[in-house]
């Protein structure tokens, strides 16, 4: 008899995706997947188009992670017109990859997974949300939806608009920060600090009751990655790649964007729309490694903030090398949430953050542009090709949750292996499974640069492909 | 007793979840409405099949596979008032740019010219795409088109409100195409 349980789609992560998990005769989980089931071909449709609109086309790709996107496509523009891109555009830039990054956290926090943390794994179905949040601690809703808030009010203020901004653009920003919009964020920090520091208080008084997941979801020996800067601290929008492996030892520093292709491969699998980048001199599938928060937090010599490096100094001491449970990208996204806003107010405080020259002019002055940055959930990276008259002629797109494919589906079959057990299937050991999902914050409308939900349908398939059992969650 | 509230359901398709963004940017609005209104369906909900009997669905996004295809009849079956919500479910607007290229062709960039190995199209437990990203309103019946990539949170909070209230929003002077 071989079973096969489909959870379809998996809800509160940002697009559409399922999971299969096969039984073998006793009733143990012999193999697991996550598959992505949105395709939006990104790579092709923007063939032609004029160099200058990518940036605002390829924020379509996303819109949770939009200025990533803006951000990424506007470096390899920028390498295009191969000029010197004004120091406070590229300031202005790096506050407004910050906002995005605290209410991208905050999203994935609070709306997607704090329903599992403060309700519980096995709580009823019906609560185990947002909504069932706001009835059972209206204080801790509150405090997520005004720190998202926080973030897009941010991007509001700077860019003009909160979802698909146009203000960055090839060369720098359309336009300088104004001196009043300086001081509306730098008054909206206070709250936005206390607001984090509760809700790290908050996370890990509940953690001890989640060690069993905390051993269990995705804690495995991987290696980490993500851009650093040149004193090895957390850097988002420039940087060079560093790779550590399990132990927290350096496996390659130093390494340039440009040049992706010597390092990073792509593999493509019949089963997924999502492709799997490996790193290339450990082959496929060992080259596997995670990015994101919690990779982040991995790499680096210290955040460079002072209340964040207090707290990383604290999670570091998780483990003795790397800190390697996925389960702990939760607590390392509220890390970052903190390292934002302190970022975001010193960068604010540059003497020249008010200067009107942000951005440099010039036409296609190359053929080839490569951007990269740190999205949310890890590196990412666009490629473009372009000819003559600027029309783009090819694009190649390495997104943040791509990188993460293989971690994800080892961790559902780990997850998988140790709660799905025998011939009664139970929600709460299913919502375990999408709970190792939700912690890596997949972002699916990006990642397949294509992006969940149906019914959770599980069967139950004897030899013959009769369906014995079969549970719906409605 | 008092009268039972307004079910109102959110989906999306093939878009860049940017118009769910846009409704959770009414930020602590979203409190009071949670209060006047019950949200029976939704990606943020782990309720896993659309239920019946919805007076309100804001359906985001374009029809791009058969799974968005399937997903929309079943949609439409089971609401009262079909919302398009942005850009995307009106026009196909981003999905569409692949049509002129076509289905293969477009997958083949992806997953065959752009990997360095194991080069193949997908096709097993991912659903295929329809041969042309098309509108919301060229497969189902749309009651009410709300313009904008995204609409403002406040244009979505109007809509609701003037729903709640029994009337029709009068969007003339609110919305247009890419705000
Ligand atoms: S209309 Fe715009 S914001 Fe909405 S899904 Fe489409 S691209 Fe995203």
């Amino acid at each position: 008899m071989t079973q096969k349980i489909v959870i379809d789609p998996i809800t509160r992560i940002e697009g559409h995706a399922k999971i299969t998990i096969e039984m073998d005769d006793q009733g143990f989980v012999r193999d697991a997947h996550f598959h992505i089931t949105q395709f939006r071909g990104f790579e092709k449709l923007v063939e032609g188009r004029p160099f200058h609109e990518m940036p605002s086309l390829m924020a379509r790709i996303c819109g949770i992670c939009p200025v990533s996107h803006l951000v990424a496509s506007a470096r390899a523009c920028d390498m295009i017109l191969a000029v010197h891109v004004p120091e406070t555009a590229i300031n202005l830039r790096r506050i407004l990859n910050l906002a995005q990054l605290i209410q991208s956290h905050a999203l994935s926090f609070f709306y997607l997974s704090s329903p599992d943390l403060l309700l519980g794994m096995d709580a009823d179905v019906a609560k185990r949300n947002i909504f069932g949040v706001i009835q059972s601690n209206p204080q801790l809703a509150r405090d997520g939806i005004r720190l998202r808030q926080f973030g897009q009010q941010v991007i509001e203020w700077l860019a003009g608009k909160r979802i698909h901004p146009a203000w960055v653009v090839p060369g720098g920003v359309s336009a300088p920060l104004s001196a009043e919009n300086r001081e509306k964020i730098l008054a909206a920090i206070p709250e936005a600090l206390a607001t984090i520091q509760r809700t790290l208080d908050w996370y890990k008084g509940v953690l001890d009751n989640f060690r069993e997941e905390a051993r269990l979801f995705g804690n495995m020996p991987t290696m980490f990655m993500g851009l650093v800067s040149p004193d090895g601290e957390l850097e988002h929008l420039r940087g060079k790649l560093r790779i550590v492996d399990a132990v927290g030892n350096i496996v390659a520093d130093g390494l340039e964007p440009e040049h992706y292709q010597d390092y990073l491969g792509e593999a493509a699998e019949s089963w997924t729309y999502l492709k799997s980048p490996y790193y290339k001199p450990m082959g496929y599938p060992n080259g596997m490694y995670r990015v994101g928060p919690l990779a982040r937090l991995n790499i680096i010599n210290r955040c460079g903030t002072p209340y964040a490096d207090q707290e990383w100094a604290e999670f570091r001491q998780l483990e003795r090398g790397a800190v390697l449970s996925s389960f702990h990208y939760h607590y390392s996204r509220l890390i970052e949430i903190l390292y934002g806003i302190e970022r975001i107010e010193q960068i604010l405080n540059h003497p020249d953050i008010l200067s009107k020259k942000v951005r440099a002019f010039a036409g296609p002055n190359k053929l080839e542009g490569i951007g990269m940055s740190e999205a949310p959930r890890g590196t990412l990276m666009h490629h473009y090709k372009i000819d003559e008259n600027g029309l783009v002629q090819w694009v190649n797109l390495i997104i943040a949750t791509g990188h993460n494919n293989l971690a994800m589906n080892r961790s559902v079959l780990q997850v998988a292996k140790h709660y799905v057990k025998g011939e009664k299937i139970q929600e709460g050991m299913l919502n375990r499974v999408e709970a190792v999902i939700r912690t890596y914050d997949p972002c699916l409308s990006c990642s397949t640069h294509a992006a969940g939900q149906m019914p959770l349908n599980i069967e139950l398939i004897n030899s013959g492909g009769e369906v014995i059992d079969q549970v719906i969650r409605g | 007793m008092s009268t039972p509230k307004v079910r109102v359901a959110t989906i999306w398709l093939d878009g860049c979840s940017g118009c769910h963004m846009s409704l959770l940017d009414m930020d602590e609005r979203l409190i009071e409405l949670a209060d006047k209104i019950d949200v029976v369906y939704t990606p943020l909900m782990d309720v896993k099949q659309f239920p019946k009997d919805v007076d309100v669905t804001l359906v985001e996004g374009a029809v791009n596979s058969h799974e968005d295809y399937e997903r929309i009849l079943e949609v439409r079956k089971n609401t009262k008032i079909l919302v398009s919500l942005g850009d995307c479910a009106i026009s196909a607007n981003v999905p569409s740019m692949r049509n002129p290229f076509g289905v293969e062709v477009t997958l083949k960039r992806a997953y065959v010219e752009n990997v360095t190995l194991n080069p193949q199209i997908p096709s097993k437990e991912v659903p295929p795409l329809m041969p042309l990203a098309r509108p919301v309103h060229a497969v189902v019946k749309v009651d009410l088109f709300v313009q904008g990539c995204p609409p403002s949170a406040d244009t979505i909070h109007f809509v609701i409100a003037e729903l709640l209230e029994g009337r029709t929003p009068d969007l003339s002077e609110r919305t247009r195409f890419g705000a």
